[in-house]
């Protein structure tokens, strides 16, 4: 089989998953730095799928690509850990405050900079905003087709690829030609470990940015050993147009930001666990006709 | 002519609820705003569903029916709903936020370069004064969403760039009919001359999809446990709440839940709230109108033997 190029797009958010009372300040906002940074749940679920593709068919080469501050470098360095061949760091601070739009025109200008890639795969949606619109628009500004809720990428043969997908209430198989955009819901297989072999080539990997703060035994590896740099590239390198990018390449504003606050009920009746208690309660339901057809 | 446009998904030559959910909100945007409400439906085997889309107040209906429009791909019917917004040019388009309106959506507003805003939870009319350009809008579409995990509410508006578009999750808006006899017009779309062979690069080769089963939000009562049930055999007395849906039931039973926010977010329009949890300072506690400090295990049964004896 022909060489196969695979472009994985991974986001480092922060973990919303557990915000807990710390996370939230005394004002009621969000405490975004306490927050850790981690690598996007279904871009695990995603770079899994690349390197499940790895396995299978020899001759495949698995880029991982990310957009964000220079410190999203480090969930590059977990995706070649875990077996990705080549990285890029798209950072700039011309890039702040894009919405999905200008995110997915800044990601594709730096894929048509990759190019000649076979397969575009990426999680469905990042848990910061749960909006899983980057995919299709950055299909959209390649054209090329999408298959979004990907559970399974069951085979590829010559030009094909055969791709299970998860949907509301069951499943589909589809077969598409490449190059095609594929993200993948959370009910695929989990990401594999590091793998000790590579953590301990590439421990050393970093972006230039990086490399401006670190010592000069880490500057010198990084000049002698190529395969330890991560590529890094501005809005000039991806030939950007910045009209498109950051708040004025977005169509959408926040026009307010409000903190979750559940208003209480006027009354609370707050209630024991005797049998006159629970006795009141019921009564109370049933002559409310709120159960009717329990 | 600015309208506002609602893509209504099919299941078998049958609408789905959260389209309907969303015409229903749509007519009412539309009353406000003084203009049309417009309905898409593609796929095939369409006949008379007009029938089922008219009484919810559409006023133009466009129909795109051929056998190679059913199940949904996304190209083609990408490529029929850019054509039919470049010549219309809608005010607000509104999606479900169903697989395929999560699909379809971000893929056409990439085309028309316009935003989007997924899951919104409402939708109002609004102004906006922008003071960077000291410049005034009227009547714009406000999204509001939950966002960063379900922490905080975002109000997002789309001031210069048209449509405002905006998916919703099924369940959010109410499905309520306008008016049994109201009659709008079709529109038949000749699908032929827009689509070719590159539209149909994706095949669908295997589908299996099952009809909705239980559907919690319908349901008047909903019994929910969380870790504070404890056993499974205390679990099996209840029905587990499916998260990523609004309910809206007439009552609600948190049982040994202490609400998390994305939960209380799911179902705060209940009418009534009971919780039963040992902890007495559980967040939930706040939204409740009843608040049973006690064993789930203890209460759920005495809650069954005090029915039974009362509503005789």
């Amino acid at each position: 089989m022909k060489k196969l190029k695979i472009i994985v797009l991974a986001k480092q958010v922060p973990d919303t998953r557990n915000v807990g009372k710390n996370a939230m300040k005394a004002d009621g906002t969000v405490n975004r730095s306490i927050l850790p940074a981690i690598f996007n749940p279904e871009d695990l679920n995603a770079l899994e799928q690349a390197l499940r593709i790895k396995d299978k068919y020899e001759n495949t080469e698995v880029n991982i690509l990310t957009m964000g501050p220079p410190r999203a470098a480090e969930i590059i360095r977990e995706g070649i850990y875990r077996g990705a061949d080549k990285s890029f760091l798209l950072t700039d601070r011309k890039f702040a405050g894009s919405d999905t739009l200008a995110t997915s025109y800044a990601i594709s200008q730096a894929i048509k900079k990759i190019e000649n890639y076979d397969i575009i795969i990426a999680g469905r949606q990042a848990i910061d905003g749960d909006t899983a619109q980057v995919g299709p628009q950055i299909a959209e500004k390649l054209n090329i087709p999408q298959v979004t809720y990907c559970e399974e990428i069951i085979g590829i043969s010559e030009n094909k690829i055969k791709i299970k997908r998860r949907l509301e209430r069951g499943i589909e198989v589809v077969l598409s030609d490449m190059p095609i955009l594929i993200t993948v819901h959370s009910s695929a297989p989990e990401c594999r470990f590091r793998n000790a072999k590579f953590f301990m080539k590439f421990k050393h990997s970093r972006t230039k940015t990086e490399l401006k703060r670190e010592n000069e035994t880490l500057k010198k590896l990084n000049k002698e050993r190529e395969y330890l740099n991560i590529q890094e590239w501005n809005v000039q390198d991806v030939n950007a147009d910045t009209t498109f990018l950051g708040l004025d390449g977005s169509p959408t504003k926040v026009k307010k930001i409000e903190n979750v606050i559940m208003t209480s009920k006027k009354e609370t009746k707050i209630l024991d666990e005797s049998d006159e208690s629970i006795n009141f309660l019921m009564k109370n339901l049933i002559n409310n006709h709120k159960l009717d057809n329990f | 002519m600015k309208n506002i446009f609602v893509y209504c998904e099919i299941e078998e030559s049958i609408i789905l609820d959260v389209s309907l959910e969303l015409l229903s909100k749509a007519k009412k945007l539309a009353n406000e705003l003084n203009c049309k409400l417009e309905a898409i439906v593609i796929g095939s085997n369409l006949k008379n569903i007009e029938k089922q889309i008219f009484p919810y107040g559409v006023d133009i209906l466009h129909l795109a029916d051929n056998k190679k429009l059913y199940p949904y791909l996304t190209l083609p019917h990408t490529n029929i709903l850019t054509n039919i917004f470049k010549k219309e040019e809608p005010n607000i388009v509104l999606f479900g936020a169903t697989s395929i309106g999560r699909d379809i959506a971000p893929r056409v507003a990439s085309a028309l370069k316009c935003g989007l805003t997924a899951d919104c939870t409402s939708l109002i009319i609004g102004d906006y004064f922008d003071r960077k350009n000291k410049k005034d809008y009227k009547n714009l579409l406000y999204q509001i969403r939950p966002a960063f995990g379900g922490n905080i509410i975002a109000t997002i508006i789309n001031p210069e760039m048209h449509p405002q578009m905006a998916t919703v999750r099924e369940g959010v808006m109410k499905k309520e009919i306008y008016s049994e006899n109201y009659l709008g017009e079709i529109k038949n779309i000749n699908v032929e001359n827009l689509l070719n062979d590159e539209d149909f690069i994706v095949k669908i080769i295997e589908r299996h999809i099952e009809k909705s089963k239980i559907n919690i939000k319908n349901s008047s009562v909903i019994v929910a446990g969380g870790y504070g049930v404890g056993s499974k055999k205390n679990f099996e007395k209840l029905f587990e709440l499916q998260t990523g849906t609004t309910v809206r039931p007439k009552l609600y039973i948190a049982c040994g839940i202490s609400g998390a926010v994305q939960h209380r977010a799911g179902m705060d329009e209940s009418s009534i709230i009971i919780s039963i949890n040992k902890d007495a300072k559980a967040p939930i506690n706040q939204i409740a109108d009843y608040n049973v400090i006690g064993d789930v295990s203890k209460v759920v049964p005495k809650m069954i033997k005090y029915y039974k004896k009362n509503s005789k």
